[in-house]
């Protein structure tokens, strides 16, 4: 996958998790929390739907990285560059 | 009758329900005089095709998407009905403040007062269900397990979404109490309410089991599952050929007042919960057992304060097995003899067994007679089981009466509870 669809896919994970939010307006450069209301179960959400969907396995330590789409992005490049 | 000063009576000043034929009181109470079955084909995953009774009620008119993508449907069934019942009962909810504390406004009670007591049959097996399913994609996995599993389905899970999404910080519970939840969630209300513990109570009861294969399932191997090639007909209690329950959602939560609040807020009262009692059969977990049922309805109009002849109305539990609405006329019976001014009748024959949510329901659907003067009938009576003749059964057409006093709800489950509510009219 290219940086673009996996910002694509995360995109989408953000709209099944958070449905009532509006994730057009969504700064990529800016904290997910800081845009959209999201917990701590939200983000053990991301986490379980990186793992369903596309077999990512997302350490804790590695939690503080997805941050926002930008670090997301980066971070999941290279563990979906071949899928 | 007893008498207690108003700080010691209990009454119901709001009444919130879905059932398989009704999302508020007067539809429901519409469909019930008009013969009108909830009951619809239905397919669930492993068991396949049978029949249920399912609501439909808007889940997002008091949910956001995302509390309800987390939450439960027992949740949301609750969060209904106690949004419902507490507008019916003249209070101002603000729905468009996102602010759950500022929504309670000038003239609700303290929120901090506010007790929800839920009667459930049980709850988690269809999260659980989902869960095991979900993970058989992935081999069994538990890395795919969710991280809802716990909140989903911890027992207290229906009472809690509601306090979670109203804001109420008073106590918050379910009553486990199998198809008596609805009669036991009542009860609890009233005896809070009496002990001071809160001054507005959320009491009756909720089910989701349609969403559970497992129920189905295990009434089947129990021979007492339901089945007709006409969904509506398959509910045929007290009727020679039934042969079983059809499993329902539904839910039904009133709002109880100390009669001295609801007078001095003016409030529209629907009756006054004047007794009620639960008592074991201690015998067996599934069969039901009349001499105890009998005792129990004794001893709730002995608590009332009243004589069996000054009860005009019985909301009967009967579920349509074979064996169990015998055993329950046999209590009726016993305790009424043959007096046809003792109308009987049965909700269930329309929506099913709302398990949980049943007792509460089955009430609810009654309490319109206080006004109307009607009793709705049991439903699918062709062939009356003469083993289940009672006098005063009001069959397949609705009964005008010269008036309803005195209502006594019937509810029984499994593990040998019965329990029994009555109503009078304020």
């Amino acid at each position: 996958m290219t940086p673009a669809e996996i910002q694509q896919a995360v995109q989408q994970i953000l709209s099944d998790i958070a449905p009532d939010e509006d994730m057009t307006t969504l700064d990529p450069a800016v904290a997910f929390r800081e845009q959209i209301e999201l917990d701590s179960m939200d983000f053990l959400d991301i986490v379980m739907e990186l793992r369903k969907r596309y077999r990512v396995q997302v350490p804790e330590t590695d939690y503080p990285k997805l941050i926002s789409m930008n670090s997301t992005v980066e971070y999941l490049t290279p563990l979906m560059k071949d899928l | 009758m007893i008498n207690r000063s108003d700080s010691q009576r209990v009454v119901i000043t709001g009444i919130g329900l879905t059932a398989p034929n009704g999302n508020s009181l007067s539809d429901f109470r519409t469909a019930l005089l008009a013969g009108k079955s909830g009951i619809t084909d239905y397919e669930i995953r492993y068991f396949g095709k049978t029949v249920a009774g399912l609501c439909d009620f808007d889940e997002f008119r008091y949910q956001k998407r995302k509390e309800r993508r987390r939450g439960t449907r027992a949740g949301s069934i609750s969060i209904w009905c106690a949004h419902e019942a507490l507008a019916d009962a003249g209070f101002f909810w603000n729905a468009g403040d996102e602010d759950t504390e500022t929504a309670w406004q000038t003239g609700m009670p303290d929120r901090s007062r506010v007790g929800v007591y839920i009667g459930v049959t049980e709850h988690g097996n269809v999260e659980t269900e989902n869960e095991v399913y979900n993970i058989k994609q992935y081999d069994y996995d538990c890395q795919y397990w969710t991280h809802h599993h716990n909140p989903r389905t911890v027992a207290n899970n229906p009472a809690g979404e509601v306090t979670i999404n109203m804001g109420i910080t008073g106590a918050h519970y379910t009553i486990g109490a199998a198809c008596a939840g609805g009669n036991a969630g009542i009860i609890q209300g009233v005896q809070q309410l009496l002990l001071g513990e809160c001054d507005l109570a959320f009491a009756g009861g909720i089910s989701e089991s349609p969403g559970t294969f497992g129920i189905f399932a295990a009434f089947a191997s129990q021979n007492a599952l339901a089945h007709h090639e006409d969904p509506t007909k398959a509910s045929r209690p007290f009727d020679l050929d039934r042969n079983g329950i059809v499993i329902s959602e539904g839910g039904c939560l009133y709002t109880l007042e100390r009669l001295s609040d609801a007078k001095a807020r003016g409030a529209k009262i629907y009756g006054e919960i004047i007794g009620y009692a639960i008592n074991s059969d201690a015998r067996d977990p599934v069969l039901p057992y009349a001499p105890r049922q009998a005792e129990c309805i004794r001893m709730a109009i002995e608590r009332a304060g009243l004589r069996p002849e000054e009860i005009d109305l019985v909301s009967t539990h009967a579920t349509a097995t074979p064996s169990g609405d015998i055993q329950e006329a046999v209590a009726i019976r016993s305790v009424f003899g043959d007096n046809p001014k003792v109308y009987v009748n049965n909700t269930k024959s329309f929506i099913g067994h709302a398990m949980g949510a049943s007792g509460a329901l089955e009430l609810a659907g009654n309490l319109p007679s206080f006004q109307d003067r009607v009793v709705h009938p049991t439903i699918n009576l062709d062939h009356l089981d003469p083993k289940c003749e009672l006098a005063g059964l009001v069959a397949n057409t609705p009964r005008q009466t010269d008036g309803i006093r005195n209502i006594l709800n019937m509810s029984f489950g499994m593990l040998g509870i019965n329990s029994v509510v009555i109503v009078k009219r304020v």
